[in-house]
C-alpha cells in the first residue's frame, strides 16, 4: 500500500486555479482597454499567450519537465497577458513575441522555472524591450480613431503603414514631454485641457482601463488571493509623493489622481507588486516592497528618461526583496511581545 | 455568563464529517479473539512487564508497572491467559515493533478484586500516585501521564484550568458522545483536577458545532454545583490543539520553549477527566476507551473498546465498504495510516477511519512553491511554512530552526491550503527527525569527548598529585634537614638566624609548587571546557555549503532517508515525544 501522508483532506486548490483567477481579475481592465483602442489588444493578448505557451513548452521539454502538468498551470499565460497589457497595443507582432520569449526563457526558466524567478518576467520583458526598441515601445495609438479588426491586424503584422495611427505617446509621456518643452512656462491645468489626450482625471479613456484593473484587484483581494499590504503601500507611497509635490507646485506636478490612473500604476499595484514569487512575502516586507516601488516609480516616471517607471521600480525592488523578507520575519505564536491575555 | 474569547491566527475549515457517527449512542465493542496490549502507551518510560507467557490474568490486573515518574501502569483489559510477551507491530507511522503483552481472553471477563479509592481522605500525592497506578493518561492523543501534569508550579500561580472538549478534527466524535452521555463523570473528574491544581478558574472549551455536548456539560456542572464555565468556541481547525484552545479561552500564547504552567495554565482532555474519575470512583484502571469508527464504513459509530483490540476487528463493527484500502488512526488532518489491521487499539486511539480513494482522493502531483503565502495565512503558529519548506528541501536544517520549525505542531493546515499540493508537513517531520538524529549523534560524540577529556584530566591530576606528593616529601625532608642544620647551627652559633634555611630548602618545590599544580589543573579544566564548547559549536547543524567527506556521506544518508520519506510516509519520523504530540488536545 502506498499512500500520501496526512493531511488526508485537502482544500480544493491548485496553481492553475490561482492563475485562472488572476486572469479573470484582469478582464474588466481588458474590456475597458479594448473598448478604448479596439480589438488590437485582444490580438496582442493572443499573440503573447501563444508565444508564451510555445516558449514554455520548449523550455519544459529542454529541462525534461512534465509538459502537461506545467503548461496547464497557467503561469505562462499570466505573464503573457501582463506583457501584452504593458506593451503598446499596436506594436508590431515581433515586439510582443520577443518580449514574451525573453520573459519565459530567460527571466523564468533559466532561473529554474515556476516559483524560482527573482524578477517579474513581464517586467523584465518590458525593460528589455524599452531599452532595445525604444521607438517601437513608445508608439501609442491616438485615442478615438475608428479602426477595424482587419486594419489593426494589418498594422500589427506589418502589412499596413503605421504612420497616422501611431503618432501618440502615453498621456503620462505626453505630459512629461510637454512640461519639458514648455521649460517651466507651461501650466498643467492648461495641458489637461487638451481633450484629445486627457479625460476627466488622467489620460482620456486610460483612466477607465486603470479603474478596470482596480476593480479586478479588489476582487482578488476579496478572494484572498492577494493581501492588502503591497497594493496599499504602493498606492499610498505614490499618492504621498505625488501629492506633496503637487501641493508644493500644482503648475508643474500632476495631481495624485492623475498619477494613480496613469501608466502602469493600477496594473502594477494589483497584479505585479503582488507577484509573490518575485516580491516580498512577509506582511511588513510587502509594505516596504510596495512603498519602495511606489516611490521609485514616481521618481522614474517624473524625473527619469522613460515614459513610465513602474517596471524599473519593480525590478529594483525585486532585487532587494529577499533581504527585506529576511529582515521582516514576523513574530510567531507565543513569541510576540506579551500578548493581550498575558499578565506577567 | 459571557466570556471574552480570543482568536488565534490562521486555521482552516475542512468539512467536519461528524454527524455520521453521532446518530447512534456509544456501544460496547465485544471482547476480541486476542488482545495485544503494548506496554509503552504513554509518553515517558516503558513500563516493565510483570507477567510472563502462561500466566493467567484477571481483568484489571497489573501487567506493566510504571518505570519512573513519567510513566503509567498498564493493566489486563479482560481475564484470560498471557500467551506471549514480545515484540509486535505498533499503531505508529514508523511501523516499528514494541513490547506487548498478548492475552487470550477466557470469555469470563472476570474482574480482579478492586474497590473505590478513598478520595476524600487522600493526600494530593496519594491521588497522583493512584492515577499513575491506574494508568490514567491524556486521551486527547498525546498520552502524557496525567499525574505528571497535576502538580501546580511553585512559582507561577495557576490561573486557568482548561478542559479540552473542542474536538476539532473532522470525523472524530468520541469526546462529543462522551460529553453527551457521561457528562457528570467528566465534571467530577474535572473536580479532581481542580482540587489538585487549585486554579482560579476552570474553563471547558467545546467547539460550537457540538451544542448537545455543551448543553449536557452545562447541565452536569449545574447539577453538581460547580463553578466551571462551559464555553463554546468557534469551530475552526485546530481550535482543539491545546495551545490554540488556551489562546482562545485565555488569550495566552504558549511558545514551544515554554510549558503552559509557566503561564499559569494547564489543559486536559475531557476523556482524561472521565477516566480519572472512573478510576477513583470504581477502582477500575484504564483498560478501555471510546473510539470513533467512521470513514468509508456503512455504520459509523462510537464504541467503548478494550485496549489491545486489533484495529481490523474493531473496524469490522462498522462494516467497511469493499473498496476500503487502509485504516487511518486519528483524524484526517493529523492521523496516519496504520501499518496493518492487526495493530491494537491503544490509549491514544481516538478514531479509526476506513480509508478509500473515494473518501480521500489521491493527491494531485506536487508543483513548485509559488510563494503565494497561503500556507503562512493558514498556520496557527504564524510560521512561514514555505520558508521552512525551502530550507528543509535544501537540507538547511539550521535555517529551519531559525524559522522555528519546532514550533510547528504538524496540524497540516499549510498542506491543506497549498495550491502547489506540496506535502509541507511531511517535509517538516523529515527536517525534525533529521535534526533529532544529528542531536543524538552529537550527544553520543559529546559523551565520548567528555569521557576522553575526563581521562586526560584524571591523568594530569594524578601526575600533579604525584608531583605534589614528591614535592611534599622533598619539602619535609628539606625541612627536616634544615631543622637539623638549624639546631646544629643554633648549638654552634646562636647568633645566626635560621630564617634563610627553609627558603633554601623550599627551592626544590614545596609551597609554591602546590599552586602551579592547581593552576595547571584549573587550566586543564578550562581548556577542556573551551575545547568542548568549540567542538559543540562546530557540531551545530550548519548550512551545506562547505562539505567534507564525512558530511557528504551523511548527506547521502539523509538523501536516502528523504527518498524513503517521500514514498512511505513518515518512516523517518519516529518522533520522540514531540511537541506536536504533546500539543494535541492535552
Ligand atoms: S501555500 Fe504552497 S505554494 Fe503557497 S507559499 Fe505555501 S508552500 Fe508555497
Ligand atoms: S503544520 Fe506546522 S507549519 Fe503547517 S500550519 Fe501547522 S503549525 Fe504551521
Amino acid at each position: 500500500m502506498m499512500f500520501a501522508p496526512a493531511p488526508f483532506l485537502l482544500k480544493d486548490a491548485s496553481v492553475s486555479q490561482v492563475m485562472t483567477q488572476v486572469c479573470m481579475a484582469l478582464i474588466p481592465g481588458i474590456a475597458a482597454y479594448s473598448w478604448l483602442v479596439g480589438p488590437a489588444i485582444l490580438i496582442q493578448l493572443t499573440i503573447a499567450s501563444l508565444t508564451a505557451l510555445l516558449a514554455e513548452a520548449l523550455m519544459l521539454y529542454l529541462r525534461d519537465k512534465p509538459l502537461a502538468l506545467f503548461l496547464s498551470d497557467g503561469s505562462a499565460v499570466v505573464t503573457a497577458w501582463l506583457i501584452a497589457l504593458t506593451f503598446p497595443p499596436l506594436a508590431p507582432w515581433w515586439l510582443v513575441t520577443t518580449g514574451t520569449v525573453f520573459a519565459i526563457v530567460f527571466a523564468k526558466h533559466i532561473y529554474g522555472g515556476l516559483g524560482q524567478n527573482p524578477f517579474n518576467p513581464a517586467m523584465v520583458a518590458f525593460a528589455v524591450c524599452i531599452v532595445a526598441f525604444p521607438a517601437q515601445m513608445s508608439q501609442w495609438p491616438n485615442i478615438g480613431l475608428e479602426q477595424s479588426l482587419v486594419d489593426q491586424l494589418n498594422i500589427i503584422l506589418g502589412l499596413a503603414p503605421r504612420v497616422d495611427a501611431l503618432s501618440g505617446a502615453t498621456p503620462l509621456d505626453a505630459m512629461k514631454t510637454a512640461l519639458k518643452l514648455g521649460d517651466g512656462q507651461v501650466d498643467i491645468a492648461h495641458l489637461l485641457a487638451n481633450q484629445d489626450i486627457y479625460g476627466n482625471f488622467a489620460g482620456r479613456g486610460w483612466e477607465w482601463v486603470a479603474t478596470g484593473y482596480l476593480l479586478g484587484g479588489l476582487w482578488l483581494w476579496q478572494r484572498k488571493l492577494i493581501t492588502w499590504h503591497a497594493p496599499f503601500a504602493f498606492l499610498a507611497a505614490l499618492i504621498s509623493l505625488s501629492g506633496a509635490l503637487w501641493l508644493y507646485q500644482p503648475a508643474t506636478f500632476a495631481s495624485p489622481l492623475f498619477h494613480l490612473l496613469s501608466g502602469g500604476a493600477m496594473l502594477g499595484a494589483f497584479f505585479i507588486v503582488t507577484d509573490p514569487v518575485s516580491g516580498c512575502t512577509t506582511p511588513r516586507g510587502k509594505l516596504i516592497f510596495g512603498a519602495g516601488v511606489g516611490l521609485l516609480a514616481y521618481i522614474i516616471r517624473v524625473f527619469g528618461g522613460y515614459p513610465d517607471g513602474v517596471a524599473f521600480a519593480i525590478l529594483l525592488m525585486n532585487l532587494s526583496a529577499p533581504v527585506i523578507d529576511l529582515l521582516t520575519q514576523p513574530k510567531i505564536f507565543g513569541l510576540k511581545a506579551a500578548g493581550k491575555g498575558e499578565r506577567r | 455568563m459571557l466570556k471574552q474569547l480570543f482568536k488565534f491566527k490562521g486555521g482552516v475549515k475542512p468539512p467536519t464529517n461528524k454527524t455520521q457517527s453521532t446518530t447512534l449512542p456509544i456501544a460496547g465493542a465485544p471482547i476480541p479473539s486476542r488482545l495485544v496490549v503494548p506496554l509503552h502507551q504513554s509518553i515517558g518510560g516503558t513500563p516493565r512487564p510483570v507477567v510472563q507467557a502462561g500466566d493467567t490474568v484477571l481483568k484489571g490486573q497489573l501487567i506493566g508497572e510504571a518505570d519512573g515518574w513519567i510513566s503509567a501502569a498498564v493493566h489486563a483489559p479482560t481475564s484470560g491467559t498471557v500467551v506471549d510477551v514480545g515484540m509486535y507491530v505498533q499503531p505508529h507511522p514508523s511501523g516499528l515493533d514494541a513490547q506487548c503483552v498478548v492475552i487470550e481472553p477466557d470469555g469470563r471477563d472476570q474482574w480482579i478484586a478492586h474497590a473505590p479509592f478513598d478520595y476524600a481522605h487522600a493526600t494530593p500525592d496519594a491521588v497522583r500516585h493512584y492515577l499513575q497506578q491506574s494508568g490514567v493518561v491524556g486521551l486527547g492523543g498525546a498520552v502524557f501521564p496525567t499525574h505528571g501534569k497535576l502538580t501546580a508550579s511553585k512559582t507561577v500561580p495557576m490561573d486557568e484550568l482548561i478542559i479540552n472538549g473542542a474536538e476539532c478534527e473532522p470525523f472524530i466524535t468520541c469526546d462529543d458522545l462522551l460529553m453527551r452521555e457521561r457528562a457528570e463523570d467528566v465534571v467530577r473528574g474535572i473536580g479532581v483536577f481542580r482540587d489538585l491544581l487549585k486554579p482560579k478558574k476552570v474553563l471547558i472549551g467545546i467547539e460550537d458545532n457540538k451544542p448537545e455536548a455543551a448543553a449536557a456539560m452545562r447541565a452536569a456542572v449545574n447539577a453538581l454545583g460547580e463553578q466551571f464555565l462551559v464555553v463554546q468556541v468557534p469551530t475552526l481547525y485546530p481550535a482543539g490543539g491545546a495551545k490554540q484552545l488556551i489562546r482562545v479561552l485565555t488569550g495566552k500564547e504558549v511558545p514551544a520553549s515554554k510549558r503552559s504552567t509557566d503561564l499559569g495554565v494547564q489543559c486536559f482532555n475531557v476523556a482524561t477527566a472521565y477516566t480519572a474519575w472512573c478510576a477513583i470512583a470504581t477502582g477500575q484502571p484504564v483498560i478501555s476507551r471510546l473510539v470513533t469508527v467512521s470513514g468509508n464504513v456503512q455504520a459509523p459509530r462510537n464504541y467503548e473498546v478494550l485496549i489491545g483490540t486489533p484495529m481490523g476487528e474493531l473496524l469490522q463493527l462498522g462494516q467497511p465498504h469493499p473498496d476500503t484500502d487502509g485504516i487511518v488512526m486519528g483524524g484526517p488532518m493529523m492521523g496516519f495510516l496504520v501499518p496493518n489491521d492487526t495493530v491494537p487499539v491503544v490509549k491514544a486511539t481516538n478514531c479509526l477511519i476506513a480509508h478509500s480513494e473515494r473518501l480521500f482522493p489521491p493527491k494531485a502531483p506536487e508543483m513548485p512553491c509559488i510563494r503565494c503565502g497561503a500556507c503562512g495565512e493558514a498556520c496557527p503558529h504564524e510560521l512561514q511554512p514555505f520558508e521552512l519548506y525551502w530550507n528543509a528541501r535544501a537540507r538547511n536544517f539550521g535555517k529551519t530552526q531559525e524559522f522555528h520549525i519546532f514550533d510547528c505542531i504538524e496540524c497540516g493546515c499549510c498542506s491543506f491550503v497549498c495550491p502547489s499540493r506540496i506535502p509541507l508537513v511531511q517535509y517538516f517531520r523529515f527536517a525534525k527527525s533529521e535534526i533529532w538524529a544529528r542531536e543524538r549523534e552529537k550527544n553520543a560524540a559529546d559523551e565520548a569527548k567528555v569521557r576522553f577529556e575526563f581521562k586526560q584530566y584524571r591523568e594530569e591530576r594524578e601526575k600533579a598529585e604525584k608531583a605534589e606528593k614528591l614535592a611534599k616529601a622533598a619539602a619535609a625532608q628539606a625541612a627536616k634537614k634544615a631543622a637539623e642544620a638549624a639546631a646544629i647551627a643554633a648549638v654552634e652559633s646562636p647568633s645566626e638566624t635560621p630564617a634563610p634555611a627553609p627558603t633554601e630548602a623550599t627551592g626544590n618545590t614545596p609551597l609554591p609548587a602546590v599552586d602551579p599544580a592547581q593552576d595547571a589543573k584549573k587550566a586543564a579544566i578550562a581548556a577542556a571546557m573551551a575545547r568542548a564548547k568549540a567542538q559543540r559549536e562546530a557540531a551545530q547543524p550548519k548550512n551545506t555549503e562547505t562539505l567534507n567527506a564525512d558530511q557528504a556521506r551523511e548527506l547521502a544518508d539523509i538523501e536516502a532517508r528523504r527518498q524513503q520519506a517521500g514514498i512511505v510516509e513518515a518512516r523517518t519520523a519516529v518522533p520522540p515525544p514531540s511537541d506536536a504530540a504533546t500539543q494535541k488536545a492535552e
